[in-house]
């Protein structure tokens, strides 16, 4: 073709012109820091494999939850899930149900029988770990899963520690307990029951390990003083719960007071109505919006009979009866005694006050600090004894099993640094993916699906599992609520709405790239971005 | 609480694509292959709708026609921008004539194409709202009367932007423009009678018209694959917001063109043969301050006094849509 | 194939031999009957092959024709006056673009007042929009230039413009010989656009060029032009071997060798000039005249070769720069530029005002003389102008000169012939 000189052009030859030089601020991908993530005690990587449950890759998607915490099927019932709470998605409709869609791939995976990745390189190093509850298990996992010659001592004759001991079958059934245990030692850890350990540092030397986790259970229930006529009326809840693994079940009558107001009092009151008890009270000194115990829990014992009677502290307990004083709130919120009295009766009385570690091991243990009944740690969970980290319950802080995942884990890192002569330095983390970086328009309206709950008529009687699990179009839907916040998931917005056509497609997998040569820093993709994952920079010079 | 029968996939079709929905399913502008109609390079101003919105549009009935297509622009922004001589961005043969007489060129177009035996190779017209609202309107309103067999779009970003934002038929009442400036008693465009350009094309009761967003990709392509999937005379009316035009952020263009439909101010319909068929309901209303408050064109009904009269002016227009076309579902209503 | 038709019949004939393939129809008179002829033989078949598209205006015509140039049709459409000036933007953006589309205009006259009647003042408007403009003296030849226009536009990608006197040709009944289909299909080939709008070959026609190269442009489209100058003696010698009978060219010189006295005019008014220099000779006054076909290109040379040895040399157009003059003559004088030869220019049958054989004779023996002033407007009303100008001397807003002057008329009709 003679083409027109100038008039007529050859196609696509604008691409000489290079209008990056326009630019004053330069549009970044970043990976925010998602709030579920964020509030994870144990640090899962929540957004992340929910990313695979969404495409129903649920294999991936434990693979990905089980880095950062080898209980999900555990933590998929008992995790008090703070993740759902800072959940975006909480502010646009409902949150995302992270914690049943855990449950389902940690169900999923005993189903299917994945186990994970078998060591490869074993460093030479051994680890004893002290306590086989959710701290002794996370940090066995983690070491192991480096390379470390990992040995669980546990004192009681079943692992699983406070789960087994302080956790009611109905909220978590034995069985699930064993598989994830089990999936833990198949990895070649090595789990000694019945075998309390007196003195660390002898067993240290005379078994030649490396380092030692300390991550012993608060598995003893503080006491009260009740002037009682008779004291054998008067257990603890920790006993009680403990007494519920044994051949023998506690006897607690038909009228059972449970003094206390947290997670402890209701799974006690619980447990005791499953009993037979026809009764069964919690006294709580203050009023119920200041207990302790969470508020579905709360529910769920009011669902299946439980009484509540606030503002009452337990004075005196006789053997028919006991008697509570009222109590006001001052001005602070603080629980005052009025003076004013009443009996109830009552066949027993089972004191919920709180827990301490029994940390009479430690007694040998010269260079360990202990203040207020806790372990002092450092940040990398490392007490003052050289090679000797502690975590879970004897370290202080919130007492909840994932909280001590964590803090197993976090132990683990530092004491694989530790057994390779570096200190641990925590990697620093992104900035949050707040609710006002998301571009909510982009998702689509969709409630929360609801976990399926047990008839009421069961739960008062037997000890099955009160909450179920999702089924698989459920827990996919459910994966499918997340709002991925802070981090590419791939929509193809910011590639589609580029005037300038300047967002390279990288494929599946691989997300996107900018074209400098064409952004002309418009942040147009910043706006648009559904879930917040670009940054607007100023150009560097 | 509602319960979702719908397959639920995360953003379902509001993001651009979802890797959760299946090839066929995903947009055009969500994938590799995409022809990049409009390609880098081109001299739009930053976070240019129009140049989004050809993009859009040209990419969508390039996939529909198997990339046998032809285009005829007119003058203004989009021609202005994508072909200095000695570079054009254009990956398709395309014709710019003048600025009143795309529609006519494009029958042009066509009838060669006929006489040709080359009917595998569809036309598209395109051009402005000054273009396609005013100037051009007689050979517009030709073309459609006749059924030539083009797909006439009008990417409306409401002024005439390419010689400096003066008034077109499209400007919306109160509006600032340099020819409708923000001073006197009644500050900004005048409140005419207006001028539908879709609703006229209806009245031609040609095969297909319908109207479009930015903000909406699915919908645009959706649309413009139905239109390409005709013959005849077809028009599609897409509202491409001007930051510097509008006086608005860069950024914010394909909010403006959400909250203009969202609101109400303009409305998202089709219409086969001048019936509508389809309307696209509004998901989140808003009221019509939210999008005035974001553009400095309007800026003159908030400083120095707030211009309430005015505004509940121009929220009975987007309530009037929204009767019109039935924008809310019932339920909303 | 000798016939006795109407000028706008074979006008229609001869572009339906030229195998137009999209054809653009908007009425306007004295062209409409052209457009109602090629619909015709659309609509029979006797032209197959051809899109025949009813349009809304003018502007629309012509744009159609551009699109469908573009994509390699070989189009065609014609308009007149008004209609013209309406599609002025597309007369410009056709030959911009180099597309060799033909126009027939049917010469006629621009308003206010409006006037259906011939002049050319509406082509002489566009002689600068970069279109050849052919100027038909005959019916015989408005046929045989759009033969020739075809093969022209096509060779040099330029649209051509071929200008026929509205309803003096037009509208007249003449005897014409129309080629046969095989003759013109050998003559005119198919149609090898220079460049189309192609999905294979994909192209952006039409961009936007700033000073750094519009002055390139412009100059190549002079440039293609002046090639013009060239290819239309060529083509005009093909077609008399072709067809047997001399037509178009540049100029057309009669009895101009031992003339002192030369005119020059286009189109059909030098069939009357030829009758009154015929007069003249027998009455023993040396004169002679030149019809010019082709405006643009402006065949300068050749007429400077043609007329260069006169005396003096008389330009009679229809049509008025007004505030100079002649448009023709202008050119005229260019070409004459340092030969210190008088042109005298003569303003004839604006709006459709008979220029008679007396009034020639008239003004071109005082022109013989030296006694004709430089402008003259032939056969002017003096009394109704001196009136006129009396009445705006005395009265500051007189109101239209136009229909001052009809008012004192009584009529326009009457003195119409």
């Amino acid at each position: 073709m003679r083409k027109p000189f100038a008039v007529t052009l050859d196609v696509g030859s604008s691409l000489a012109n290079l209008t990056g030089s326009w630019r004053s601020e330069r549009p970044v991908y970043v990976d925010r820091l998602p709030p579920c993530n964020a509030t994870c005690p144990a640090g899962e990587n929540i957004q992340q494999w929910l990313f695979h449950a969404e495409e129903g890759h649920y294999e991936a998607a434990w693979r990905v939850l089980t880095r950062d915490n080898p209980l999900a099927a555990i933590m998929g019932r008992v995790c008090y899930h703070p993740c759902e709470g800072a959940c975006n998605r909480g502010q646009l409709d409902e949150s995302v149900g992270i914690n049943a869609v855990e449950r389902f791939l940690g169900d999923e995976a005993t189903r299917q029988g994945w186990c994970f990745d078998p060591v490869t390189t074993e460093s030479g190093k051994r680890v004893m770990v002290v306590g086989s509850g959710p701290a002794g298990l996370s940090a066995a996992y983690h070491l192991r899963s480096k390379g470390h010659g990992v040995v669980i001592f546990e004192a009681e004759p079943l692992a699983g520690g406070m789960l087994r001991y302080g956790i009611p079958q109905y909220r978590l059934p034995r069985a699930v307990i064993d598989s994830d245990v089990q999936r833990i030692i198949d990895m070649g850890v090595e789990l000694r029951l019945g075998q309390r350990i007196e003195d660390i540092q002898a067993t240290m030397q005379q078994e030649g390990f490396d380092a030692c986790f300390l991550g012993v259970g608060s598995q003893i229930g503080k006491r009260a003083y009740i002037p009682a006529g008779d004291a054998r009326k008067i257990t603890d809840a920790v006993g009680v719960l403990h007494q519920m693994e044994g051949e023998h079940k506690p006897l607690l009558g038909r009228r059972v007071i449970v003094y206390g107001g947290g997670n402890t009092a209701i799974d006690v009151a619980r447990t005791a109505r499953r009993l037979g008890a026809e009764e069964s009270v919690i006294v709580y000194r203050r009023t119920r919006d200041k207990m302790p115990a969470h508020s579905h829990e709360v529910s769920e014992a009011l669902e299946e009979g439980v009484k509540l009677k606030w503002l009452s502290t337990i004075t005196a307990a006789d053997e028919e009866t006991i008697t509570v004083e009222k109590m006001e709130l001052d001005d602070d919120g603080f629980p005052q005694p009025t003076g004013e009295f009443e009996t109830m009766p009552a066949d027993s009385v089972v004191l919920a006050l709180g827990q301490d570690v029994d940390l009479d091991l430690l007694n040998r243990l010269p260079g360990l600090t202990i203040e207020r009944g806790v372990v002092q740690v450092d940040a990398n969970r490392a007490t003052g004894v050289p090679g000797v980290f502690a975590g879970g319950d004897m370290v202080g802080g919130e007492r909840t099993v994932t909280v001590a995942v964590g803090h197993g884990k976090r132990a683990a890192r530092a004491i694989d640094a530790y057994l390779q002569g570096v200190h641990h330095k925590p990697a620093g983390k992104h900035e949050l993916a707040t609710f006002d970086r998301l571009n909510t328009w982009y998702y689509s309206d969709a409630p929360k699906s609801i976990r399926p709950v047990l008839d009421i008529i069961r739960r008062q009687s037997t000890f099955d599992e009160v909450v179920g699990g999702l089924d698989e179009a459920n827990a996919l839907y459910e994966a499918r609520r997340c709002m991925s916040c802070g981090n590419c998931f791939e929509c193809d917005t910011c590639y589609g709405v580029c005037p300038d056509n300047a967002v390279i497609k990288l494929g599946p997998g691989k997300r996107f790239r900018f074209n400098y040569d064409y952004c002309k820093g418009c942040g147009l993709c910043v706006a648009e971005c559904p879930c917040g994952a670009i940054r607007i920079e100023a150009e560097p010079d | 609480m509602r319960t979702s029968h719908v397959k639920f996939y995360q953003t379902g079709t509001f993001t651009v694509g979802n890797r959760l929905l299946s090839e066929a399913e995903r947009s055009v502008q969500s994938t590799l292959e995409r022809t990049n109609a409009l390609n880098s390079g081109h001299r739009a101003c930053q976070g240019c709708g129009e140049a989004l919105g050809a993009r859009y549009a040209i990419d969508a009935a390039m996939r529909a026609t198997d990339n046998q297509l032809i285009a005829a622009n007119a003058t203004g922004c989009l021609e202005v921008f994508s072909t200095p001589y000695p570079q054009t961005s254009w990956q398709i043969p395309w014709i710019h004539s003048l600025f009143g007489n795309t529609a006519a060129v494009a029958t042009g177009v066509a009838a060669a194409l006929r006489v040709k035996g080359r009917t595998q190779t569809r036309v598209v017209a395109q051009g402005g709202d000054g273009g396609t609202t005013d100037i051009g309107f007689g050979c517009l309103s030709g073309m459609f009367e006749r059924n030539d067999d083009v797909l006439y779009i009008c990417y409306d970003n409401e002024a005439y932007m390419n010689t400096g934002v003066q008034r077109s038929s499209a400007t919306p009442p109160a509006a600032r423009t340099a020819t409708s400036q923000a001073v006197g008693s009644e500050p900004g465009n005048v409140f005419g009678q207006g001028k539908n350009v879709p609703l006229i094309a209806m009245a031609h009761e040609i095969p297909y018209v319908a109207t479009a967003s930015v903000a909406d990709v699915r919908d645009l392509e959706t649309k413009v694959t139905k239109a390409m999937s005709m013959h005849g005379a077809r028009y599609i009316h897409i509202l491409v917001p001007c930051p510097l035009g509008w006086g608005a952020a860069p950024h914010d263009t394909v909010n403006l063109a959400r909250l203009a439909t969202e609101s109400g101010l303009f409305p998202v319909f089709e219409a086969e043969h001048g019936e509508i068929t389809d309307r696209r309901t509004i998901r989140r209303k808003v009221p019509v301050e939210d999008y005035l408050r974001r553009q400095k064109r309007f800026a003159h009904l908030f400083k120095p006094e707030l211009r309430t009269d005015v505004i509940a002016q121009l929220q009975a227009m987007a309530d009037r849509n929204i009767r019109r076309f039935g924008l809310l579902d019932k339920e909303e209503l | 194939m000798l016939k006795q038709i109407e000028g706008s019949r074979a006008v229609a004939e001869a572009v339906a031999l030229c195998r137009p393939e999209v054809i653009c129809a908007y009425p306007i008179t004295p062209q409409t009957h052209i457009v109602e002829n090629l619909g015709q033989l659309v609509k029979t078949g006797e032209l197959s092959n051809c899109e025949f598209i009813n349009v809304e205006s003018e502007f629309a015509a012509l744009s159609v024709a551009i699109g469908a140039s573009a994509t390699g049709a070989r189009a065609y459409t014609a308009t007149a006056s008004q209609g013209l000036l309406f599609m002025a933007e597309a007369v410009y953006n056709a030959s911009g673009l180099g597309l060799p589309i033909v126009m027939t205009i049917g010469n006629r006259a621009i308003g206010a007042p409006i006037n259906i009647w011939n002049d050319q003042q509406d082509s002489m408007s566009m002689r600068d929009a970069g279109w050849i403009q052919l100027y038909a003296e005959t019916n015989q030849e408005a046929v045989d230039l759009h033969i020739q226009a075809v093969r022209l536009a096509e060779e040099l990608s330029v649209p051509v413009m071929v200008c026929v006197d509205g309803f003096i040709l037009t509208h007249a009944y003449e005897r014409v010989d129309l080629p046969s289909q095989e003759q013109v299909d050998a003559f005119v080939p198919a149609y090898e656009p220079r460049q189309v709008l192609d999905p294979a070959e994909p192209v952006t026609i039409g961009a936007m060029v700033g000073p750094e190269a519009f002055t390139e442009v412009r100059y190549l489209a002079h440039y293609r032009q002046m090639q013009a100058l060239w290819l239309i003696p060529e083509l005009a010698e093909e077609f008399e071997q072709h067809f047997g009978r001399a037509a178009g060219g540049l100029l057309r010189p009669y009895h101009t060798e031992a003339a002192e006295t030369l005119v020059v005019a286009l189109g059909s008014v030098n069939g009357t000039i030829k009758d009154v220099v015929d007069q003249l000779n027998d009455e023993g006054v040396a004169i002679g005249c030149v019809s010019i076909t082709s405006f643009r290109p402006f065949p300068a040379r050749k007429l400077r070769e043609t007329i260069g040895h006169a005396r003096r040399v008389v330009v009679i157009e229809k049509s008025l720069a007004v505030g100079i003059g002649g448009i023709v003559s202008t050119d005229v004088r260019m070409a004459l530029a340092g030969a210190g030869i008088p042109v005298f220019t003569v303003i004839a049958g604006l709006g459709g005002r008979a220029i008679t054989q007396a009034s020639l004779h008239d003004v071109l023996t005082k022109a013989h003389h030296d006694a004709l002033q430089r402008l003259t407007f032939l056969d002017l009303r003096h009394d109704v102008i001196h009136r006129e100008i009396e009445r705006l001397e005395t009265q500051r807003r007189s109101g239209p000169v136009a229909e001052n002057i009809l008012r004192e008329l009584g009529s326009v009709a009457d003195h119409i012939g």
